[in-house]
């Protein structure tokens, strides 16, 4: 059992949680509520990460994050040391990828809630923060858990990404995915085997309280 | 018309076109009455400030919420406005009295409970409370709906279709206590509804709307007795339109028409005279059937004679269709209470013939294709 791995998984899941989801309820809102020009070319984007191959979507964030891009430089002259190989890299890889799993259930979760709600709130005397906190929140919380459990269920699976913009430093970049193939290629089964039986009972468990939480989604807005 | 509450008047083209004007007193409940399509709707939410239309003004008790001139529409939270949405738009996530207290953001925080709780014992939902919607029939919610809606003491109440989701005995309750209810209220009303007999019983007046225009104005009797013109006419439901032409009219304004073969007296010409061209209107009380058996001298006002076509039980009273001639087009529709169908034995087929009351016949300017229309 490869401890460092699994609590480098842990927070690299638990940051990516912290980060994306407020985003992913800032983006999903909008596109859950409102007509734009380019929406469809926004949520074609979000949706990439779902079909790309891991290694494409690993190799343009090499680009995107290496110290010949932008990002790269300017973060370099910000931190004096670059993105790629790096524990704040992977992080940013691991935002981009689990965008999909963390905007698709938000957006289902405010687009389920009826418009007539919303203006009965302003009607009220709610203000659009108020509205917010009081009313759709609330509402699309069930969707929000899901996200928040499947980003963080497939941040501890990730391979493909990982290992192409963080490498396979131990203790920096070396998550518990890497670590079971790494066990394998090793000949170790008994650690890849305890490992592996360990992200299976995750995964189970996260894909049930999300079967759960959009079934409780259902009965809310029957009621 | 300054000193009314709230005042009215919107135009757009698109979405849905409007072209109202309209006010509504304290106290008053005025109902926008038409079917579907006709804007009803549309117009509430550009009062509740959910819609701006093109152009347009609403004043509410000397404020203004919306003068497109002056580039002013305030948003629903800064009108003071109580609406209740027509699927009610509960909160399914607060029980009862929180829906309530989701409204009394102007009240001290520890006032909450208390006037919340008031609010439910007004509406009779006392010791519902901690409910969920979701716990809650149909008429219950429409109360916790009406709570909410009064919560913010709104200077303007709008009530969206608001018993179109209750079954029919709960509505006749609910009629029943929001016409006590309205007695304590000193709000303008504005309701919107498809049903022209809920508007009879609940308002003071009613505006007939049709493709977003305001057609007639008036307390409900005057517009069933007196419509306007063929299509308000249409709209309230009457049957009995016919065209014809007056033929003499005297100094005190009655007259005569001439009605296919036959010619009727008529109390009240209106604005025509001799010679003109007519659409009538004659609404089901002022017809009356004659017994077979025993005529009397009343029955020398208008008599007309017809065939029992058709007949249909409405519980307490039967509608009658009674043919004058071959022709599909002039038929007469009136209701007799059940036991006097009974008693003179009107069937299909047999014949009766029935006064045309000339204070009832109302005349309107003519539209050409008016008959055999009437039965849609």
């Amino acid at each position: 059992m490869d401890w460092p791995s699994l609590i480098l998984s842990l927070n690299l899941a638990f940051w990516t949680v912290v980060l994306l989801i407020p985003a992913a309820v800032l983006v999903a809102r909008p596109l859950a509520w409102r007509r734009f020009w380019g929406k469809s070319i926004v949520e074609t984007l979000i949706a990439l990460p779902l079909v790309l191959p891991p290694t494409v979507l690993g190799y343009y964030m090499l680009l995107s994050l290496g110290a010949t891009s932008v990002l790269g430089r300017f973060y370099e002259a910000l931190s004096g040391h670059t993105l790629v190989f790096t524990f704040e890299g992977l992080l940013i890889a691991s935002v981009v990828f689990n965008l999909p799993f963390a905007v698709q259930p938000i957006q289902r979760a405010f687009a389920a809630i009826p418009q007539d709600l919303r203006e009965a709130a302003w009607c009220s005397g709610m203000s659009g923060w108020k509205t917010f906190l009081k009313v759709e929140f609330p509402l699309a919380w069930p969707g929000v858990m899901s996200a928040l459990v499947l980003t963080f269920a497939h941040t501890l699976g990730e391979f493909g990404v990982v290992l192409m913009v963080g490498g396979n430093i131990p203790g920096e970049t070396k998550t518990i995915a890497i670590s079971i193939y790494d066990r394998v290629q090793a000949f170790d089964d008994q650690a890849a085997g305890v490992m592996s039986a360990l992200l299976l009972l995750f995964s189970f468990l996260a894909i049930g309280l999300v079967h759960v939480l959009s079934a409780r989604m259902g009965r809310r807005q029957d009621g | 018309m300054d000193n009314m509450a709230l005042d009215v008047r919107l135009k757009q083209a698109r979405p849905i076109p409007l072209d109202v004007s309209f006010s509504c007193g304290a106290g008053e409940v005025l109902a926008l009455v038409g079917p579907s399509g006709s804007g009803k709707s549309t117009i509430l939410r550009c009062i509740a400030g959910l819609n701006k239309p093109d152009e347009g003004v609403v004043n509410c008790n000397g404020v203004s919420w919306l003068d497109t001139m002056k580039g002013l529409n305030l948003k629903p939270q800064d009108r003071s406005v109580g609406v209740l949405f027509q699927n009610y738009a509960l909160f399914p996530h607060m029980s009862a009295i929180d829906n309530v207290i989701s409204a009394l953001g102007h009240v001290d925080k520890q006032e909450h409970v208390g006037r919340a709780s008031q609010l439910l014992e007004l509406v009779h939902l006392q010791g519902l409370e901690r409910r969920h919607p979701g716990n809650l029939s149909g008429g219950q919610q429409q109360r916790v709906a009406l709570a909410r809606a009064l919560a913010r003491d709104p200077a303007t109440l709008l009530l969206d279709e608001p018993f179109s989701s209750v079954d029919k005995v709960t509505r006749g309750k609910l009629y029943r206590e929001l016409a006590l209810l309205r007695k304590r209220l000193e709000t303008p009303v504005v309701m919107v509804t498809h049903d022209l007999e809920e508007a009879t019983i609940l308002a003071d007046r009613l505006c007939i709307l049709y493709r977003g225009e305001s057609l007639q104005t008036g307390a409900p009797l005057e517009i069933l007795s007196h419509p306007r013109n063929v299509l308000v006419a249409r709209l309230v439901g009457l049957r009995n339109i016919f065209n014809g032409r007056v033929i003499k009219r005297q100094d005190d304004g009655s007259g005569v028409i001439e009605w296919r073969d036959r010619v009727l007296d008529v109390a009240d010409c209106g604005t025509f005279s001799s010679g003109d061209p007519v659409s009538w209107v004659l609404p089901p009380a002022g017809i009356i059937l004659h017994r077979n058996d025993r005529p009397s001298n009343g029955e020398k006002e208008n008599p007309v004679e017809g065939k029992v076509m058709e007949l249909m039980a409405l519980g307490e009273t039967v509608n009658v269709i009674l043919a004058l001639d071959q022709m599909e087009s002039a038929k007469l529709s009136f209701n007799i209470p059940s036991h006097v169908a009974k008693r003179h034995q009107v069937v299909v087929g047999s014949s009766f013939t029935v006064t045309l009351s000339r204070d009832d016949i109302h005349l309107m300017a003519c539209e050409s294709d008016v008959e055999g229309k009437g039965d849609t």
